[in-house]
């Protein structure tokens, strides 16, 4: 039967759970003291004056580091049930890289403080804690010891009365006492082991940094394909059936000649209406993900919204590989809704878009030559503050320069990776 | 005249048979994809193909492909491409290879029934036919400029025979005479620089210079 499984056996809540803590702590102790004959050979190779031997007992602490580690986890794993935090684990390499990384890695450095500087201290610490459970249980039941013990054994001049109940009331009290010990024991133990044999605290935060970044691409992502999925079931489903209702509406019109004055009005407005709807319908799925940015990436998709604009616009797009979807679809909706805001609010006469890739950065600039004036908090700053969020959202730059009478020059860099 | 018809969204050939049978067309064959097209064409020799640019399998430029084919084997096919939304390097392709009996429109643009059915005819006539919005965005992709020179009227006259339009039709869209807009049109040669040989020859050539499909003689 496991000590765990023996544990259960023993009464009361707080007893049971102390118990635990001592099996702990017990466990603890050889695992504790493992370093110090190797820091007594050290010590030793010093007083006898052979340093070249010292280097040994160094290297051996450094083999049975990790041993020790996965030791004291599963002491942890297994007693009390917690799995103690993991460092990051250094990357694989050729095997001396490896070897370097592992060595100049902070973590087993820590590892080496807890096992050769910690353990001992706590080591010390357990046998104090063991002792006073110990010296709790014995004296309680000092009475079944003068019992139970043979007569030559006895201390002779133990009053019963006074003596032995001093003893039992001393015990009670260190077994009252006992838990609490061994409870701020374990508290330290566990934080020396999170804090040594754990992930350091810039670690902790790197890794969820990197998971934060994932999931936040992971959200991105998920965005923009149910995006491209709507924009893909309208395409295929609304649009054709509106392009065939305009089709018969506009047949009807043109085939059916003697129809009274009010039907051809009512069918010409059918008709009319029929238009509009597609045109409004191809804005929307434009504006949700136009399928010439997935097809043939920004340069056609930004003629295309160049193209539909009444101001001149000059489009000089400069990319020997495509961007990711993502950073492209981010581009995108940068100069689409920049260009809107050029043509609603900046009075401008003509307009300019250049992206070019710079190492691993995207770099676009919308230009206009406007009255200036637009602000990321202004009148038409609603749109800009968006941009701003959406170029965020990558871990872009967003920057606006609109000085009074302009020109407005919005720049935007989008990292890509290489 | 005679058409066949390729467009793999039934609902839209439907459509756009509907409006060519009304406009007088025969319709000799619908299939619904680039193979089927070459077979169709070859076994009727049709006056005109009505393709959609992105066709099963590859949904991709099957279409153009197709098109540029059949402009090459068989010549009396003129070819009118349908897509969904501008794809400017496939009309430039198209209009590179060729120069007559071709045309490029958006899908929504078969609602406008008339001008539909009368593009088709123009095209299958050897004419060509781009849709405006072609126009303005091979417009916004030239860069080199003697175009520039152009005043915004010229600039007009001349989006409007890129287009396919005739001197009449250019006018009428206009609202001005017939002779103004051969003044243009003779400003517009002047100012490209293009040598004074068969005035058809020298239409096209400027409408290729304006769409930055021909590069200026160097």
């Amino acid at each position: 039967m496991q000590l765990t499984t023996w544990l259960q056996l023993v009464p009361g809540r707080p007893f049971r759970r102390a118990g635990h803590r001592t099996a702990l702590i017990a466990a603890g102790l050889p695992l504790h003291l493992a370093v110090v004959p190797l820091w007594l050979w050290l010590l030793g190779t010093f007083a006898a004056l052979v340093p070249a031997v010292t280097p040994l007992p160094v290297l051996l602490t450094l083999v049975v580091t990790p041993l020790l580690t996965v030791g004291q986890r599963r002491r942890y794993r297994a007693l009390v049930g917690k799995d103690l935090p993991r460092p990051p684990t250094p990357g694989p390499g050729r095997n001396w890289t490896w070897a370097v990384r592992r060595l100049t890695s902070r973590a087993l450095w820590r590892q080496v403080c807890y096992h050769a500087v910690a353990g001992p201290l706590l080591a010390v610490l357990d046998l104090a804690v063991l002792a006073v459970w110990a010296a709790a249980l014995v004296a309680a039941s000092i009475y079944v010891w003068i019992w139970a013990l043979p007569p030559q054994w006895r201390v002779t001049d133990l009053g019963y009365t006074t003596q032995a109940a001093y003893i039992t009331a001393g015990g009670l009290a260190l077994l009252f006492l006992g838990p609490r010990l061994t409870g701020a024991l374990v508290r330290l133990d566990t934080r020396a082991a999170e804090v040594l044999l754990g992930p350091s605290r810039t670690e902790k935060l790197a890794r969820r940094v990197a998971d934060l970044a994932e999931s936040r691409a992971g959200v991105l992502d998920a965005a923009d394909a149910e995006r491209r999925r709507i924009e893909r079931d309208l395409h295929d489903g609304a649009q054709q059936r509106l392009v065939s209702l305009a089709v018969n509406l506009g047949l009807a019109r043109a085939t059916l000649g003697d129809l009274p004055a009010d039907a051809r009005k009512v069918i010409d407005e059918a008709h009319r209406e029929a238009k509009e709807a597609i045109a409004e319908l191809n804005d929307l799925v434009r504006g949700l993900h136009p399928a010439v940015l997935e097809d043939r990436g920004l340069d056609a998709a930004l003629s295309g919204v160049a193209a539909r604009l009444p101001i001149p616009v000059r489009v000089a797009v400069d990319l020997p590989r495509r961007p990711s979807p993502t950073v492209e679809a981010v581009a995108y909706f940068v100069v689409s809704e920049a260009l809107t805001n050029v043509v609603k609010h900046a009075r401008a006469t003509r307009a300019e878009v250049t992206v070019h890739r710079i190492g691993e950065t995207l770099l676009v600039v919308v230009a206009d030559d406007g009255a200036g004036g637009a602000d990321l908090a202004g009148a038409g700053g609603t749109g800009l503050a968006g941009l701003a969020k959406r170029v965020a959202s990558v871990d872009g730059t967003f920057s606006c320069r609109s000085p009074a009478g302009g020109p407005t020059v919005i720049t935007v860099e989008l990292p890509c990776a290489p | 005249m005679r058409a066949v018809i390729a467009e793999d969204s039934l609902l839209l050939r439907i459509g756009v048979v509907k409006v060519l049978e009304a406009a007088g067309f025969e319709m000799c064959a619908q299939v619904a994809d680039a193979e089927g097209l070459l077979a169709a064409v070859e076994e009727h020799r049709p006056d005109i193909a009505v393709v959609d640019v992105r066709m099963p399998p590859g949904f991709t430029d099957e279409g153009v492909r197709a098109a540029l084919v059949i402009r090459h084997q068989y010549p009396g096919t003129a070819v009118l491409l349908l897509s969904q939304y501008v794809e400017e390097r496939y009309a430039a392709d198209l209009l590179a290879a060729n120069t007559s009996g071709v045309g490029y429109l958006l899908k929504q643009r078969v609602a406008d029934v008339e001008e539909f059915a009368e593009a088709v005819r123009r095209v299958a006539a050897g004419g060509t036919a781009l849709d405006p919005q072609v126009v303005a965005q091979l417009l916004v992709r030239r860069h080199s400029d003697p175009l520039d020179r152009l005043t915004p009227r010229e600039r007009e006259v001349l989006e409007l025979m890129a287009g396919g339009r005739s001197n009449s039709g250019i006018a009428a869209e206009l609202v001005v005479s017939e002779s103004a807009v051969a003044k243009h049109i003779n400003s517009i040669f002047t100012k490209l620089d293009l040598p004074k040989a068969d005035a058809d020859h020298r239409r096209v050539l400027a409408v290729l210079r304006f769409l930055g499909v021909a590069r200026p003689p160097s």
